[in-house]
């Protein structure tokens, strides 16, 4: 049966995070976006013990560590997730836990990799897990990566420069931790030569180089990781280490990121409805009225953009909220995942955009947070997938192409 | 909790539906917009099908199902994807039908609903546009003037579906004397509804209608001087009915319809790219194709979402205006959009009338006039 309604755990949960947003995320909003970088210890540590008992895998569709999967998980994710980024999207992004890195291990790794990576995100203090896949060279192109795992007796060697790693200096250097690193093991094979290997920290040969300065998401740490000669055991490439024939592999990680769209899109729904929801205060305030009926040809061009946004906004929950469903429901969502994370990312760009302008020299000035929900917004058209790789994925998925056919 | 599984029954009215959309509807859509006329034996197969008579309790002679606007909007766009005129059409006797069922007094329902679970399709409609850039249902023109007891009914109508055939009308009007205020929704609450005869003196039907698309359907113009009705004839008994409620099941209606032109158009543009070849490849191998598609079938997915989310908040008996407002509105750009698209992949061959593309965009332009033209 078609509903729309969350459960009542799910409402509960979406009402507490809600209430962390308000009170302990916003108040601190400007402060860690005007001091990059600047790590929010306390609001970390607050989280952190109150979630670490959640699942380290919680990302995770191939998750089969013993537990059962409450039948709501990704969509609670994706709720908590909206709530989050509707009080910082900066600040959500440094929350302690097995991120980007835990979702690699969780989608490709082995039972006891799993056990061995991720048993740390249950105790102890906070920790992260990052994944490292760009280079300065290949960003949407996966399968050009150039950094290189050599094998040497009972260790592999890992040779070359990743950037855009996010939490990568916190996973490396500030928390027991670690990477996820993309190599090849033979670039002639391509996508198959493509393996993934855990850097744990602390491991020699692993440097931050720098942590980048961004348009927005400033409280969040973006490292470039430079790898010279750096060895880790053999058991830490993910799955297997044959090189086979095909690329099943390759896309065994690619598969980490039908659980991760719908949560990057959720982070663009929250901040697009933080930008809304000011908005809409603001005509209350002023006495400007949007009035719902009325024939659209007579609505002012105010209520006309404010009533497009609201629909985007919505139209790109729902669609979040069905591949989520899709996960929960241990269906194949690729398809649907990407549509949410295009939706999501433009539209969401859009409505921020468009909310700077509608709230006019009040929407330019640093003294509100419109601005900044506009240079958080963008990021969600970018990582994860580019608008145009997602776009390019549902393509392929609807035309029935491989990325051979469709390039 | 959270669910986008349609329920067995949905299914099973989704495929049923979709069967007879590709097989009766959409071979004769091309000869019917150019004909302008539906084929009565189209129409009587699609009667057998129980879209009107379902929902009308068993003691009046109907299915006594239960009513949905979910599974209106699945029925309502599996129809449209086979074609929106036939829809509009066969759908047609719901505008008397529901409203009645919502707000008719006993008296009125006994007299009506019988007439509409025979053997043959009973034509009968509602009269909600009308002629005028200012139309808006929040502030109808057509008025109603309490007299004696009566009602006299004053003002114009268009987009009137089976005009020409229909023997009861349902006309929406506006009270006299109750004028608009800031709130949309005052407008709506002015509303009254009055079952009237065609045959009645001061009622005068013009028609057909040539508009821009649904060429097939036979729409009519009604024009209503100082028709004189008694309070009898009137909707909602005691009370008045709840105009807003009506026309946001109108607006599921539409929406659905309209998601259903535009899955029509993605399909046959898709497909098309898929074949026709340009510097030796399929043109769908072509970015500039693909993500043109890849938007369609995206945008139609969100209308979908938002329309049933809507359907779902009505279902459940709650307010619904913000809701149905904003997805029926975002369901006629997207099947505009999406139609406009699918004639553009198409290229030359997308203006031609050999291929159903350009009476797709025809059809998915009326949306932004259609209102109450259709209900779940």
């Amino acid at each position: 049966m078609i509903d729309f309604e969350l459960s009542e755990p799910t409402k509960n949960l979406r009402s507490m995070v809600h209430g962390v947003a308000e009170s302990v995320m916003r108040p601190v909003s400007r402060r860690y976006d005007e001091e990059e970088h600047t790590i929010p210890w306390e609001f970390i540590d607050t989280m952190w013990q109150a979630s670490r008992g959640s699942d380290a895998a919680l990302l995770a569709r191939k998750s089969d560590d013993g537990d059962g999967r409450p039948q709501e998980r990704a969509l609670q994710l994706a709720v908590s997730i909206e709530e989050l980024s509707w009080g910082d999207a900066g600040i959500y992004l440094c929350m302690a836990g097995p991120g980007l890195g835990g979702a690699a291990v969780a989608a490709a790794g082995t039972p006891e990799q799993k056990k061995r990576f991720l048993a740390r995100f249950r105790e102890g203090k906070p920790k992260w897990a990052g994944m490292a896949i760009t280079e300065p060279q290949c960003g949407s192109d996966s399968s050009a990566i150039q950094t290189t795992a050599m094998r040497d007796g009972d260790q592999w060697v890992l040779n070359g420069t990743k950037i855009f790693c996010t939490a990568g200096h916190k996973a490396l250097l500030d928390s027991d931790g670690f990477v996820v690193v993309w190599a090849t093991l033979d670039r002639s094979k391509g996508r198959a030569g493509i393996k993934a290997f855990v850097v744990e920290h602390g491991t020699p040969g692993i440097s931050v180089a720098k942590l980048e300065k961004k348009l927005g998401i400033r409280a969040s740490d973006t490292a470039m990781l430079i790898l010279e000669d750096c060895r880790v055991p053999l058991d830490n490439v993910l799955g297997s280490a044959d090189v086979p024939k095909t690329s099943e592999g390759f896309k065994g990680v690619m598969a980490t990121f039908d659980a991760t769209r719908p949560a990057v899109a959720a982070s663009a729904i929250g901040i697009g409805r933080a930008a809304i929801d000011f908005l809409r205060e603001a005509f209350d305030r002023e006495g400007m009225p949007i009035r719902y009926g009325i024939a659209p040809a007579k609505l002012a061009a105010y209520e006309r953009d404010f009533m497009e946004m609201e629909t985007q906004l919505e139209a790109a929950r729902l669609l979040t909220w069905r591949a989520a469903w899709m996960l929960d429901g241990g269906q194949r969502n690729n398809l649907e995942a990407s549509m949410a994370k295009a939706k999501a990312g433009l539209a969401v760009t859009q409505i921020t955009q468009k909310a700077v302008e509608m709230l006019g020299p009040l929407g330019y000035s640093r003294a509100t947070l419109a601005e900044k929900w506009m240079r958080d917004a963008k990021i969600n058209d970018i990582f994860e997938g580019t608008q145009q790789i997602n776009m390019l994925i549902v393509a392929r998925r609807i035309l029935g192409y491989s990325s051979k056919e469709l390039t | 909790m959270v669910s986008f599984d349609l329920s067995d029954d949905q299914k099973l009215l989704r495929d049923t539906i979709a069967a007879f959309a590709a097989g009766e509807l959409r071979p004769l859509a091309h000869d019917a917009d150019e004909a302008a006329r539906i084929p009565d034996v189209v129409v009587a197969k699609a009667w057998e099908l129980g879209l009107v008579q379902s929902a009308i309790p068993e003691a009046y002679g109907g299915f006594g199902d239960d009513r949905s606007a979910i599974s209106g909007a699945i029925a309502a766009e599996e129809l449209a994807y086979g074609d929106l005129a036939f829809a509009l059409h066969v759908l047609a006797p719901r505008l008397l039908v529901y409203p009645l069922l919502d707000h008719g007094t006993d008296e009125q329902k006994q007299r009506w609903l019988p007439e509409f679970t025979g053997a043959a399709f009973r034509p009968a409609t509602a009269a909600v546009v009308e002629p005028s850039m200012h139309f808006d249902l929040s502030a109808l023109a057509t008025t109603a003037r309490a007299d004696g007891g009566d009602w006299v009914l004053s003002g114009r109508k268009a987009f009137v579906p089976l005009g020409g055939s229909a023997e009861a009308i349902l006309v929406y009007a506006r009270r006299a004397g109750a004028d608009g205020s800031a709130d949309p929704l005052d407008g709506y609450r002015a509303v009254e509804a009055f079952l009237i005869d065609r045959s009645q003196a001061g009622v005068e039907l013009r028609g057909p209608e040539k508009n821009m698309g649904v060429n097939a359907l036979e729409t009519y113009e009604l024009a209503l001087k100082d028709v004189r009705v008694p309070d009898t004839a009137r909707l909602g008994g005691e009370g008045s009915i709840d105009f807003a409620r009506l026309m946001n099941r109108s607006r599921i209606a539409l929406g659905s319809l309209a998601v259903g032109v535009a899955r029509a158009a993605y399909d046959y543009a898709r497909e098309y790219a898929k074949e026709r070849k340009a510097f030796g490849v399929a043109i769908a191998q072509k970015q500039a194709i693909a993500f043109l598609l890849a938007e369609m079938a995206i945008e139609i997915d969100a209308a979908r979402l938002l329309v049933w989310q809507a359907g779902w908040k009505i279902d459940r008996g709650e307010e619904a205006t913000r809701e149905s407002y904003l997805a029926k509105n975002y369901a006629a750009s997207m099947a505009l959009k999406v139609a406009d698209n699918a004639v553009q992949v198409l290229g030359g061959h997308g203006y031609i009338r050999d291929h159903p593309v350009e009476l797709w965009l025809r059809n998915a332009r009326g949306f932004s006039s259609f209102e109450g033209m259709a209900i779940v």
